[in-house]
């Protein structure tokens, strides 16, 4: 979806502000909403895909202002409540209502070191080679699709040449909806800064985009 | 207000966020309520515990965090043939030094030279190697760098301090996959004679990012 957060080549945001000795949380419920998606991410009703749409399906205006956890949390509330796994009343009243059953959490203390070591996994086993080869010449699409996509607008149109070629992974742009992972060709693609941005980018400078194999055409 | 707290909990939390409009103005607006009624939701309800919170958030805070990223390049800088298999897959190297990362990771490690510059953003979100350097900084997933740092490398670099020469090359890296980058910084000069451990306490995050170079000064950031 062409949303606010894909925001490469914007202006306007303001400058940078880097904060010195930064803590990790700059507030304890910070750290709740951190913690509560990594644990609810263990109940298995969304994935890494889904969760990063729930955050760009918020409203344009409430993503530029809210802080980064206040998106988190206003982005699970979303979840929990399409996945079926609180109401809308229960999030209201604060209590689970009387008839639903206590389920077990599916990740206790003791299992958390394991879980904090084992990022997923989303290579998968290729079912065709790779159509592009490393230093082929190759056009991102122009393409403007509703739903998730990992295809920056900066980039689409634009031709590049594959810088390496990653393996086939999962699918965003369909597992994102759950509708599979069906594992494409991912490669890292070399894009000229002045093939993005014009004659005022400095002419050796450049960008790598990881672009799955479906998002490029040969050029 | 209606949440499972109970009211004198609110009363002792303090303040309300003002100005600020919300969709469901029955819930209380300040987030420390608001998340601790979605706590307490998903605890009664049964999919979270408490204590794995609490594991979580003190993994995050003090046992996963840039000083693993200074290890690999401080290992890097002293023995060539680590670099090698680093540059080569790094998501198999760094699981050599073991603490650092347990299972693979999708994990490419860039070298600077005195003539390539690199620099690490992810324009869609915030995706950052959280087993090298832990949790990203609030810069990193800010507007303002997400946005500038494809377009305009050479003055968000400006902006940390980094005037880079013109004949450098910058490589900007968008982490726009499951593939995550590290930037391996160039070993300062006046070097030589230090120790792994004495080099890796000189690698702060930033340089690892690739919006700082590693100084003798050492880690600031």
């Amino acid at each position: 979806m062409n949303g606010v957060h894909d925001m490469g080549g914007m202006h306007g945001m303001g400058p940078i502000a880097p904060e010195a000795n930064e803590p990790v949380f700059h507030a304890p419920w910070e750290g709740r909403v951190f913690a509560l998606n990594r644990a609810t991410a263990a109940l298995g009703k969304w994935n890494i895909d889904a969760s990063r749409h729930s955050i760009e399906r918020l409203p344009p205006a409430d993503y530029l202002r809210m802080s980064y956890y206040e998106k988190w949390l206003a982005a699970l509330v979303t979840r929990l409540e399409d996945s079926g796994l609180v109401t809308r009343a229960e999030l209201d009243s604060g209590r689970a209502a009387l008839e639903s059953s206590k389920a077990t959490p599916p990740l206790t203390a003791d299992q958390v070191p394991a879980t904090v070591a084992e990022r997923g996994w989303f290579e998968r086993p290729a079912n065709e080679p790779p159509r592009f080869a490393i230093t082929q010449a190759v056009r991102a699409k122009k393409v403007n699709p509703m739903g998730h996509t990992r295809l920056p607008r900066y980039a689409r149109g634009a031709v590049g040449v594959i810088n390496r070629i990653h393996g086939a992974h999962v699918f965003p742009d369909s597992n994102a909806h759950f509708r599979g992972e069906r594992p494409q060709h991912l490669y890292s693609v070399r894009f000229a800064a002045r093939e993005l941005w014009g004659a005022e980018a400095a002419a050796r400078d450049s960008v790598y985009i990881d672009l799955w194999e479906s998002y490029l055409d040969p050029a | 207000m209606r949440s499972g707290n109970g009211a004198e909990g609110r009363a002792g939390l303090g303040v309300m966020e003002e100005g600020v409009e919300h969709d469901h103005q029955e819930l209380p607006s300040d987030p420390t309520l608001r998340v601790m009624a979605l706590e307490s939701l998903l605890v009664e309800k049964g999919f979270v515990d408490p204590a794995a919170l609490d594991a979580l958030i003190d993994t995050y805070e003090h046992k996963i965090g840039p000083r693993n990223g200074a290890r690999i390049v401080a290992r890097a800088w002293v023995d060539p043939e680590f670099k090698k298999r680093l540059l080569a897959d790094a998501g198999a190297a760094i699981t050599e030094l073991g603490y650092a990362c347990e299972s693979r990771e999708h994990l490419m490690v860039i070298e600077n030279t005195p003539e390539r510059h690199n620099l690490v953003v992810c324009t869609l979100c915030s995706c950052y190697p959280w087993p090298v350097l832990g949790l990203p900084p609030v810069w990193y997933k800010s507007a303002p760098y997400r946005s500038r740092a494809v377009i305009d490398p050479r003055g968000v670099l400006r902006e940390f301090g980094l005037e880079l020469d013109e004949a450098v090359e910058i490589r900007v890296w968008d982490s726009n996959s499951e593939m995550r980058y590290l930037v391996l910084p160039q070993r300062p000069e006046g070097s030589e004679n230090m120790t792994e451990d004495e080099l890796a306490a000189l690698v702060c995050r930033d340089a690892m990012i690739g919006t700082a170079k590693v100084t003798l000064r050492g880690a600031a950031r």
